[in-house]
């Protein structure tokens, strides 16, 4: 009698696919940017150029999303990017509606799926998500109705997809091709969902040298496997870099096993201009805000003249309308 | 009453022996293998043409849920479950509300699962008052009461001179102590294997040096103190090469993985799915082989299901908000099975892991067909399939990673002290 088991049977059910395309390899739900093809991203920020125009008209619309309802659900605080996003929808004729919906609802007993099941009751068609949790998105693009649309407004540590396309957007308006970029991302990776969504982009893009910078404590294990180097020294960092882009440093890591104190840190990692002078003569400084000045940046090198920060911010609302404009369109 | 079981083939993963052959068992115990005994009465008839007779699996942890988290699972559908998954004896953990702390919920629970005729419970005490890692429980008297071992179930112990004390009380009177290796600090929040796949996630992670720091004060103590020690659910590689030198040296250690931890890795967890949240969390290909490795080697002394009955409510949730484990005591034969398929592992050293194995660590005479041994048996078709789906499964949890999976194997009859307790239904 044979001792060894016949061979196994196929087992595993079938991949179910990337959450974020249609069957036809669309843009449904942004949920990240890891794994998002080039193409997308390229035709997302292409569409967004298109209308970054219409800031300037006098009527600010375009008739996109009339009669769709934008939830702006934002689980954890914010207001610069509730307001951006909510300015996006208006741009594009939709209404909005804004619930800031604290953890302590939540606590009583509803769950994430109860709340968006109630939502989307009231005819929603797209959801704009801020969660606390990595991965809470994923929950409701699997969950929700099939016309409903899912943008990721960061979750976690996880990612802010729409964060990381502004800032592609904002790097190719100044330096055009990414293909001969160094760029340089700064500060506290660990507890960041921007700096992943920009690590995700650029080498999407075809940046050649992505760096990461920061002290090994704010620097998450594995971190090599993201196709980025490493350094442990900002001046050796940002030497020759095309792209600065600086991370908020939240004020809880301060004081704790983390970080010593913000004075150390500016010290040791807070970009000034001396600093900055080490980069390319025409480098650009980015930082998603909101910014910890004299922790993360001096004021010098924010309100200098390579800072293109508030420029983000504008062009955050017409990547936002992009975003919205093309998911609403794919509903295969 | 007298039974007989014909024409099965019988393995016993005790001694090798696979072959067809008869089965004789009276009074609850194994009586002959191949020939009737002289003057052996015939009472039942159990015709395995066509099955594997194997001693009943003795898992080394399924929670029952009992008492206090009724909502989740009853002792009746876990009992149930146990024995259509083909499982005759169980330990269950301490981790219940109240704690098992008391000798009095123990006999209740003990109570309660005679009562109910089906799987053998050996229920582990607390091993300190409500698991808070502080003072230690009355040992003697919950041992009394029937408890076979003592542990701290998944709660922390922070205190290392608690440890000490309690594996030196303990030993005072021969208990083996169950321990986790995981240290809290380390781990603290942790949701996730550190590692790439953490990181790209944006998911807490728990270090590989939670399991070995662990393991490195866990051993150090039995060095001091003589214990006897079970280490539950062991995760890395690091962790199970510390316990082979452990083993190596002399040391009374046992060990445990999951038959989660032996199939699937972190990678699996793909788009925050949470039905691969698990504690200790999936590691990597890499461990996942050194866990097969560990159980080949006889590292690893046996696998348990680590059943865990989670619901609905508890699994939608973001992945780091959702609830850790799975419903396992129905799939630990199949996926046993597979691993050894998949491995092209002799089935008698495979089925070791979840029979005598086992039965070993808690030195018990069953999970074998010795001559005298309790009669307590699995019969499986190894040529069925079946489909991993909620309607499948007796257990109130459904939630499992493997649902929507074909699994080999398929349990027929379940007997225990020679009494068909479990026949699966015709549909």
């Amino acid at each position: 009698m044979s001792n060894i088991w016949p061979p196994a049977p196929t087992l595993r059910p079938g991949f179910k696919g990337n959450p974020q395309l249609t069957k036809n390899g669309e843009l449904k739900h942004l949920l990240t940017i890891d794994g998002l093809p080039r193409d997308i991203i390229t035709h997302i920020l292409d569409t967004a150029q298109q209308f970054v125009g219409v800031a300037e008209r006098e009527v600010k619309k375009v008739p996109l999303l009339r009669g769709k309802s934008v939830f702006n659900l934002f689980f954890e605080n914010s207001t610069r990017t509730r307001t951006t996003f909510e300015i996006a929808a208006k741009r594009l004729s939709a209404d909005v509606l804004n619930l800031n919906i604290n953890a302590s609802s939540t606590s009583k007993g509803e769950s994430l799926l109860d709340t968006a099941a109630n939502l989307s009751a009231m005819q929603a068609d797209m959801f704009v998500v801020r969660h606390a949790q990595s991965g809470a998105p994923y929950l409701l693009a699997q969950h929700c109705p099939p016309h409903l649309h899912v943008i990721n407004a960061g979750d976690g540590w996880h990612a802010h997809p729409t964060q990381g396309l502004l800032d592609m957007y904002t790097i190719r308006h100044y330096k055009r091709d990414f293909t001969q970029l160094k760029v340089a991302v700064v500060g506290d990776i660990l507890h960041s969902r921007v700096a992943r969504s920009d690590i995700h982009a650029l080498t999407t893009l075809g940046v050649p040298e992505v760096r990461v910078i920061g002290p090994r404590t704010l620097l998450p294990n594995g971190l090599e496997q993201f196709g980025v180097r490493v350094f442990h020294n900002i001046c050796e960092g940002l030497k020759g870099v095309d792209v600065v882009i600086m991370l908020r440093l939240q004020n809880e890591r301060m004081n704790s096993t983390l970080l010593p104190s913000a004075q150390e840190y500016f010290k040791s990692w807070g970009l000034t201009p001396e600093r900055l002078a080490l980069a390319a003569p025409d480098a650009i400084v980015m930082h998603p805000g909101p910014m910890n000045r004299g922790v993360e940046i001096g004021s010098a090198v924010a309100d200098g003249a390579q800072s293109v920060i508030l420029h983000q911010v504008t062009f955050g609302i017409a990547v936002r309308m992009a975003v919205m404009g093309i998911i609403a369109g794919n509903n295969g | 009453m007298n039974l007989h079981i014909k024409r099965g083939r019988l393995i016993d993963p005790a001694t090798g022996l696979d072959t067809e052959a008869d089965l004789f068992i009276a009074a609850g115990k194994i009586a002959s293998i191949g020939k009737a005994p002289t003057a052996f009465e015939v009472h039942q008839t159990i015709d395995a043409s066509g099955l594997i007779v194997l001693p009943g699996l003795i898992d080394l942890l399924a929670r029952l849920r009992e008492p206090g988290y009724e909502y989740k699972a009853t002792l009746e559908s876990e009992m149930a479950a146990a024995l259509a998954g083909g499982v005759t004896s169980l330990v269950c953990p301490p981790d219940t509300d109240p704690p098992l702390d008391e000798p009095g919920l123990v006999e209740m629970l003990k109570f309660r699962a005679r009562t109910l005729n089906q799987a053998r419970v050996y229920p582990l005490g607390a091993l300190t008052v409500g698991l808070k890692g502080q003072a230690i429980t009355e040992m003697a008297e919950l041992a009394d009461a029937g408890c076979i071992g003592f542990s701290q179930a998944d709660a922390p112990m922070l205190n290392p001179q608690v440890l000490l004390h309690a594996l030196q009380y303990a030993t005072t009177y021969g208990y083996t102590v169950w321990l986790r290796a995981q240290d809290p600090y380390l781990a603290q929040g942790g949701v996730a294997a550190s590692g790439a796949l953490a990181s790209r996630l944006g998911l807490r992670g728990v270090p590989e040096a939670s399991e070995t720091i662990a393991l490195h004060t866990i051993i150090e103590l039995m060095r001091i103190t003589g214990a006897r020690v079970h280490l539950s659910h062991l995760s890395s590689a690091a962790g199970l090469e510390l316990v082979r030198a452990a083993k190596q040296e002399g040391l009374p250690l046992s060990c445990d993985v999951t038959i989660n931890h032996v199939h699937l890795i972190d990678l699996d967890i793909g788009y925050f799915d949470a039905q691969y949240r698990f504690d200790p969390p999936l590691r990597s290909q890499r461990d996942r082989e050194a866990i097969s490795t560990a159980l080949m080697d006889g590292t690893i002394d046996a696998i348990c299901s680590a059943h865990t009955p989670v619901d609905d409510d508890e699994k939608l949730l973001p992945f780091g908000e959702a609830s850790a484990g799975a419903t396992g005591l129905e799939l630990l034969l199949s996926l046993t099975v597979k691993w050894a398929q998949e491995k092209q592992i002799p089935f008698t050293q495979a089925l070791a892991k979840i029979t005598c194995a086992p039965a070993d660590v808690l030195n018990l005479n069953s999970g074998r067909l010795a001559l005298g041994a309790p009669a307590d048996l699995v019969l499986f078709d190894p040529d069925a399939h079946w489909l991993v789906a909620p309607n499948r499964l007796k257990s109130q949890g459904h939630n499992t990673p493997f649902l929507g999976y074909e699994l080999p194997v398929r349990v027929r009859s379940t007997i225990i002290s020679g009494q068909l307790v479990y026949q699966e239904s015709k549909t």
